[in-house]
């Protein structure tokens, strides 16, 4: 089990550890309800030095990527970055990413923990002369700083230094150290990721506590994600699965070439065999959770959630499943099982919190 | 570390049981195991009138993050429940031991409540 730099920081700050992709990981501090309620009203800040980093350089940079990732480079500028993802060959999802311009030739690349090896070997394995990959994971302590008041935790973080734009990305010098700092995030809040040296991590972290953000451990991660319908790889994006049957056309370009691209179009024009929908409860129930069938109100089995929770914010049970596309539609009523009762339910638009 | 009243009795599953009233006990689950659960979300509780053997899952307790069974470790039937847990599960967080109580079992053998452990041993059991 791996560990991030700032795990006995975490410790010390009263956190309850558990294994998450490999690695030991705070779910929560004080309780994963205060945590959520504290991004949405306040600001809060997690640990995601787990996840990964990678700089791709060199002539021919942006055209290779271009053939890796879904989505466009040729929309960015320097300093942008957008959300992608990478394909195996019959167009599932090996992972999703974000990838930020840094220059013509120069991208920084932020993905999932748990995908760090397969994603640098997949990368590794397709990669032309002339192009560097480099996997920079263990050089950074990254820190997801989210919520309304986080322009006023940055103003103490960083005084005098501008927040880049949304999806924006800025490389400063603080001191001795050298950050990056990305308006970006996973909770549907406004909110920055900050990677410092991760020997440093532990004082930045401090400083962002100091500053006014609260320690927010995985569960309030996942519960704020969630709400917003922002996909969780392994849960809700799967090698089996397309990212239009995820939902997420939006970030594929089917005019340029790029691996899984002919699945892609042959769903786009014969239709998506299953489609991720989202599904609230209609009335008091367990909560929802990974693995529990989705029904028609008659019986007729419709296929698994993907995640699941009781959302903290809307009070009732909420979760993302794969359903058939005929049974995709808003407003189709289904049910939750749950140790053997089914609990009524629906399937509405996306995201369930609307903001 | 949890409290864990000297006039209860515990069983390994964390819940606890106090001593019967003309037969009839009552039973929960521990401040440590709801301490381990974190945020109480949802209790799943037992129907008047259903009978449980000891070891029987009779319901569940669970938090945003996980789903526990809650085992009865006596048999017998069930005659009265928390309903007040349906609306405010949070109960089980602030008074484990008190408010926080699940349900009310009319005791097929009393004997079995022996057999738990007292506040000291389950005090060393949670170390």
């Amino acid at each position: 089990m791996k560990s991030t730099p700032l795990c006995e920081k975490h410790v010390q700050l009263g956190a309850k550890m558990v294994p998450f992709a490999g690695w030991n990981m705070p779910v929560q501090y004080e309780g994963i309800l205060a945590e959520h309620h504290a991004v949405r009203t306040g600001c809060g800040v997690f640990d995601i030095s787990h996840m990964g980093q990678f700089v791709v350089t060199g002539t021919g940079a942006k055209a290779w990527l271009n053939t890796m990732f879904t989505n466009n480079l040729d929309k960015l500028t320097d300093g942008v970055g957008q959300y992608s993802m990478m394909l195996n060959e019959h167009g599932g999802v090996i992972d999703d990413l974000i990838i930020y311009r840094l220059g013509e030739e120069r991208y920084f690349v932020v993905v999932n923990a748990s995908m760090i090896d397969e994603d640098y070997a997949w990368l590794i394995a397709h990669k032309p002369e002339g192009v560097t990959l480099k996997n920079e994971s263990a050089d950074y302590v990254g820190l997801a700083v989210q919520g309304p008041k986080c322009q006023e935790v940055f103003a103490r973080l960083c005084p005098g230094v501008q927040l880049p734009v949304r999806n924006g990305i800025l490389s400063f010098t603080e001191g001795s150290d050298e950050l990056i700092v990305c308006r970006t995030g996973y909770t549907g809040e406004d909110g920055f990721e900050f990677f410092c040296p991760a020997g440093q991590g532990v004082k930045w972290f401090e400083k962002v506590i100091a500053s006014g953000a609260k320690p927010c451990g995985l569960g309030a991660r996942d519960s704020l994600r969630l709400e917003m319908c922002y996909s969780l790889n392994g849960s809700d994006l799967s090698p089996e699965k397309t990212p239009l049957e995820a939902g997420l056309s939006w970030c594929c370009d089917l005019t340029k070439d790029f691996i899984g691209v002919q699945t892609l179009r042959a769903q786009k024009a014969n239709g998506r065999p299953t489609a991720l929908v989202a599904i609230e409860y209609t009335e008091k129930g367990a909560p929802p959770r990974h693995g529990y069938e989705v029904q028609l109100p008659d019986g007729t089995p419709l296929g698994e959630l993907c995640s699941g929770v009781l959302s903290p914010t809307l009070g009732k049970g909420i979760a993302m499943a794969y359903v058939p596309t005929q049974y995709a539609k808003a407003g189709t009523e289904v049910r939750v099982v749950v140790r053997g009762k089914g609990v009524p339910a629906v399937i509405v638009k996306k995201p369930f919190l609307k903001k | 570390m949890s409290k864990v009243p000297a006039e209860l009795k515990y069983s390994a599953e964390h819940e606890w049981v106090s001593s019967a009233v003309d037969g009839v006990v009552t039973l929960g689950i521990t401040d440590f195991a709801q301490s381990e659960l974190g945020d109480v979300v949802y209790v799943d509780l037992p129907e008047v009138g259903n009978t449980y053997a000891a070891g029987d899952s009779i319901g569940a307790v669970e938090s945003v993050k996980a789903a526990s069974d809650v085992y009865t470790p006596v048999s017998g039937e069930v005659v009265e429940v928390n309903e007040e847990l349906s609306n405010d599960p949070a109960t089980v967080n602030r008074d484990a031991f008190v408010a926080g109580w699940i349900c009310k079992i009319r005791l097929n053998a009393p004997a079995e409540l022996d057999g738990l452990m007292d506040a000291a041993a389950y005090t060393d059991f949670c170390k």
